[in-house]
């Protein structure tokens, strides 16, 4: 394989795909010790996720009105808020939340965007031109206020979170899967499958998606990195999780006014929210350099 | 630099040099113990299929090497001076003032965002351009023989054809007078006839005053033979022959050489009468080279020796070196050319008389081009591009027609439109007298299984992530009807048609040369049973040694099958080795069809002369007057009045030519040539007596302001 590298003479380079490609993504974000790192972090936090109920010493909405405004000490581990709710159990018990509406919204948003984008660029014409100026119109609105927007229409809940985050992220990913569907349709490959009549759920799930599966899994990645920021975000502003869930962003914006008085309760959601979003990027960035590098 | 040229007036020395690469498993010797001279005026190829390491040389030789390649072995001399001893600003020097490298890739080889004139300009002051500068530049674009300089320097790189981009690049390499031009195939990625004007610029430039040597690298060996003056013939890293052009052609001493130019199509060699004779094997991964003579495993003449001791370089003969245990033999004829070991097959049964199998009926595939608002508003109509324009074609059942045609003449489009790949605008199609919609997917499943292609890229023909086997068994299921394990074993004996292990079926494309892919592709087309298979340009991007073996596997196919071909390329060799029928087509139409002798010997319509003129031919064509096509192939989104080709015609006549649509001639046995010329007028000109008039000097009318004189 090296050899033939060696003598790099014209050759146009298609995705080449062989067996073990996805040993070599993990040996590329293990190798690397930022990517690695990455992996770590996403790791822990999912396991808080998946175990926070056997982690958490308190309830979420436990309060210990005796014990309100506690620094971190052995029984409260990030300490107390104002109404003596143990700020670790928050913070662990709000993994959950944020993984589920920042995952499932993600996971919308990557189906939905790979199924529109699949077939309405490989149909082009009118039909990829509406889907696509339409795209482009909702990208011009940023996706905080376009969030924004949505809410103050269906009102804010978990369900409507949800919803905020595959509006926002589908024309996103379209656009990914329509770079390669561009590129790909006029290969001999794709044109050897239409002249034996195949279906075009067959040309579009066996012969296209496959080379838009590495593309489309660093996009999956970044998008989960941003859609945490979403939520987080929308609960800090109120119109996102509704109180007295123990969401991150909702955290940060009780303690807000408390700062002064019990800094805790706003560094340790705050952080939980920067070190996941960081360990989410660094391993975005290690899958697409193993995959696209 | 200040050193004075040698006295033997050497430019390049290359000595003993072994370049490798650093790879995880340790040094791999790319080019090993290479000697290579080239002196002033001379012109020195080197060639060798892919893998050869003809391309590591020249940079070597230029210090140029990529990251990981680094000189092992020997020394490079250019103009007396061992590079490898230059500093950093000497070496910088060195490149700006005293070698050029002229690169495949034109495009990729000129700043997409700066003008043409700036760039060239730049080159020249070595900094930001200066008027002087400038003004060289238009001077360098003219010596390079492009019509409008001016219009040319204006220009950015996308908006100039291949050929002018080509020759922008030519330009550049000349300013201040370079010692050593490196020419990395220069006109692989042109046409037949650009590269032969591109050529004919070449040898201008290298015997020009002042003197240059110039070093070739090519896997051509058509054009090598053309502009060469001695040719380097390299193999899996080493040099097993160097002579002088002539001779190496006519009496090649290394079994390589001589098993190179037999795989290579040529006049007399034809696939049911004289077939080629591909090269066994596969030339040998670095990392598993053979012990002694690295060509042994392939070599119809290896003996035990050649198994365990290494040949030396001899000189068997003034200028000629070769690496072979067995030149005397070779000199004896121990090698003959001829039909291949396994004796002559019959020829293919084309049923007479002819059964009509396609017939294309004034088929035309027009192209609206978006009109500007500014066109709209003052009511002009929309532009129409005329890629394809009504073209009658009949394929008999069992035959091949060729199409040739230079790029842009709209043959590929032509095929999809048969395939329904693309939607003809007009005209109709019929396979077997039932009638194929314009687009694929109205044609039912009988009428699919029936019409196949195989594309030109086999990089891009299989779908990387799906397995050979997988590849080959889809279309049995869908077209043929089979079950998965009946489709599975007749995938077995596909890849055994296509001269392929069985074990193939479970590789992914990524596994596979070339060649291989372009096999597995052809398996892919054949596995429903075709009647017809289309084939465009499918041989050309391929080594000859690999093409030799494909075009033998079409034409065993052909036979045992009785598949027609409908056969799509710019290699007029090919053409003849394979077709029954040609025909030619220019600017969408068809400018001369009929049976490929009639059609490849006089007369000729002029244009199919030009493009036989064009072809570097093994051996050397005669030195004598040669046709040559100026200019480019006129956009089809405006093509000329009366006959389309009149703009570049050598034998164009006047008025006549302009103002009228020329008469389709019938010369009998289906020989038509359209042109005002009568046959007979056409024969007497083209016909190699030396009283022809040469027609070289005759200058080919740019504008119609021709008077309108008749004939001549």
């Amino acid at each position: 394989m090296a050899l033939e590298t060696i003598d790099r003479r014209g050759d146009l380079a298609p995705v080449e795909r062989a067996p073990g490609a996805w040993r070599r993504v993990l040996r590329a974000v293990l190798g690397r010790p930022t990517s690695a790192t990455g992996l770590a972090i996403v790791l822990l936090f999912a396991a808080t996720a998946l175990l926070g109920p056997l982690i958490a010493p308190y309830e979420a909405n436990e309060q210990v009105l005796a014990e309100r405004r506690q620094p971190p000490s052995a029984t409260h581990l990030f300490g107390t808020d104002r109404l003596g709710r143990d700020v670790f159990s928050r913070v662990v018990l709000g993994s959950r939340d944020i993984f589920a509406l920042a995952g499932l919204g993600t996971l919308t948003a990557v189906l939905l965007g790979t199924v529109l984008g699949l077939a309405a660029s490989y149909r082009g014409g009118w039909v990829e031109e509406l889907t696509f100026r339409s795209f482009d119109a909702l990208l011009a609105i940023p996706a905080l206020l376009l969030a924004l927007m949505l809410l103050g229409t269906i009102g804010p809940s978990r369900q409507s979170v949800l919803l905020v985050i595959a509006v926002v992220y589908t024309p996103i990913v379209a656009r990914v899967v329509r770079s390669v569907v561009l590129a790909v349709k006029p290969r001999g490959f794709v044109e050897a499958a239409r002249m034996r009549g195949e279906s075009l759920v067959y040309v579009l799930g066996r012969e296209i998606l496959p080379s838009a599966l590495p593309a489309l899994a660093v996009e999956a990645a970044l998008r989960f990195s941003y859609a945490i920021f979403l939520v987080a975000s929308l609960g800090f502003l109120g119109v996102g999780v509704q109180p007295p869930a123990p969401d991150w962003g909702l955290m940060v914006l009780e303690a807000r006014n408390d700062v002064a008085l019990t800094p805790w309760a706003l560094y340790f959601p705050a952080g939980a929210i920067a070190l996941l979003v960081i360990g989410v990027n660094l391993l975005a960035d290690g899958l697409r350099r193993g995959l696209q590098g | 630099m200040a050193v004075s040229v040698p006295e033997d007036g050497a430019i390049l020395e290359i000595e003993n040099l072994t370049v490798g690469y650093r790879t995880p498993a340790g040094w791999r010797d790319a080019v090993r113990e290479v000697s290579l001279s080239a002196r002033r005026g001379e012109t020195v190829g080197v060639v060798g299929e892919s893998g050869s390491g003809k391309s590591t040389l020249a940079l070597a030789a230029l210090r140029y090497l990529a990251e990981g390649g680094a000189v092992r072995a020997g020394r490079v001399r250019l103009r007396g001076v061992d590079v490898a001893t230059l500093s950093p600003a000497a070496l910088r020097r060195l490149w700006a003032r005293d070698v050029r490298l002229v690169p495949q890739n034109p495009l990729a080889a000129l700043n997409p965002a700066i003008r043409v004139g700036a760039q060239l300009a730049e080159a020249i002051s070595a900094g930001p351009p200066t008027p002087a500068a400038r003004a060289l530049a238009l001077e360098l674009l003219e010596r390079v023989r492009l019509a409008d300089p001016q219009r040319v320097a204006r220009a950015y790189p996308h908006e100039l054809s291949g050929g002018m981009q080509q020759r922008v690049l030519l330009a550049m390499a000349l300013h201040g007078d370079p010692a050593l031009l490196v020419l990395d195939e220069p006109t692989t990625s042109l046409d037949v006839t650009t590269e032969a004007a591109i050529l004919d610029l070449l040898e201008d430039l290298v015997a020009a005053p002042g003197g240059r040597a110039a070093l070739m690298i090519s896997h051509n060996l058509g054009v090598v033979a053309r502009v060469c003056d001695r040719v380097a013939v390299l193999y899996a890293g080493e040099l097993v022959e160097e002579a002088p052009a002539g001779a190496l052609f006519a009496t090649p001493l290394h079994p390589y050489t001589f098993a190179l130019l037999e795989s290579l199509p040529r006049p007399g060699s034809r696939h049911d009468t004289r077939p080629l004779r591909p090269i066994p094997g596969a030339i040998p991964r670095l990392d598993a080279l053979p012990p002694a003579c690295v060509f042994a495993p392939r070599c119809p003449l290896a003996v035990g020796r050649c198994r365990h001791e290494r040949p030396p370089l001899e000189m068997p003969a003034v200028n000629r070196r070769v690496r072979c245990w067995r030149w005397r033999d070779m000199m004896a004829g121990a090698l003959q050319s001829g039909p291949s070991p396994q004796g002559v097959q019959p020829a293919p049964v084309a049923p007479e008389p002819q059964e009509t199998l396609l017939r294309v009926m004034g088929v035309t595939k027009h192209i609206p081009l978006r009109r500007s608002v500014a066109d709209l508003l003052a009511g002009r109509p929309a532009q129409v591009i005329r890629a394809v324009d009504g073209v009658d074609l009949v394929v008999g059942r069992g035959r091949t027609l060729g199409v040739v045609g230079e790029s842009g003449s709209g043959k590929t489009t032509l095929a999809r439109c048969i395939v329904g790949l693309a939607e003809r605008s007009d005209g109709s199609i019929q396979l077997l007298d039932m009638p194929l919609a314009p687009g694929i997917e109205e044609r039912a499943p009988e009428l699919l299984r029936r019409i196949q292609m195989v594309f030109q890229n086999p990089q891009e023909a299989l779908n990387p992530f799906l397995t050979v086997g997988e590849a080959l068994r889809r279309p049995l299921m869908r077209l043929a009807g089979l079950s998965r394990e009946e489709a599975g074993r007749r995938a077995e004996r596909l890849l055994d048609a296509v001269k392929l292990d069985p074990g193939f079926a479970s590789r992914f494309p990524a596994q596979l040369s070339g060649g291989e892919r372009q096999r597995v592709a052809i398996a892919r087309a054949f596995a429903a049973a075709p009647d017809l298979v289309l084939l465009d340009e499918s041989v050309s991007a391929l080594d000859v040694s690999v093409q030799a073996a494909v075009l033998n596997l079409l034409s065993d196919l052909r036979r045992r099958d009785g598949t027609a071909y409908l056969l799509i390329t710019h290699d007029v060799g090919v053409v003849r080795y394979l077709a029954d029928d040609v025909a030619v087509i220019y600017l969408g139409q068809v400018q001369e069809e009929g049976p490929v002798d009639a059609v490849l010997a006089p007369p000729y319509h002029p244009y199919t002369e030009a493009l036989l003129a064009a072809i570097p031919e093994l051996p050397p064509a005669r030195p004598g007057p040669r046709v040559r096509l100026e200019g480019e192939v006129p956009s089809p989104a405006a093509v000329p009045s009366g006959c389309r080709f009149h703009t570049r015609c050598p034998r164009f006549l006047g008025a006549v030519c302009v103002e009228q649509e020329p008469p389709y001639q019938d010369l009998g046995t289906g020989h038509r040539i359209r042109c005002h010329i009568p046959p007979d007028e056409l024969l007497e000109m083209q016909s190699p007596t030396p009283s022809a008039p040469g027609i070289e000097n005759q200058e080919p009318p740019h504008g119609h302001a021709v008077s309108a004189s008749h004939r001549r």
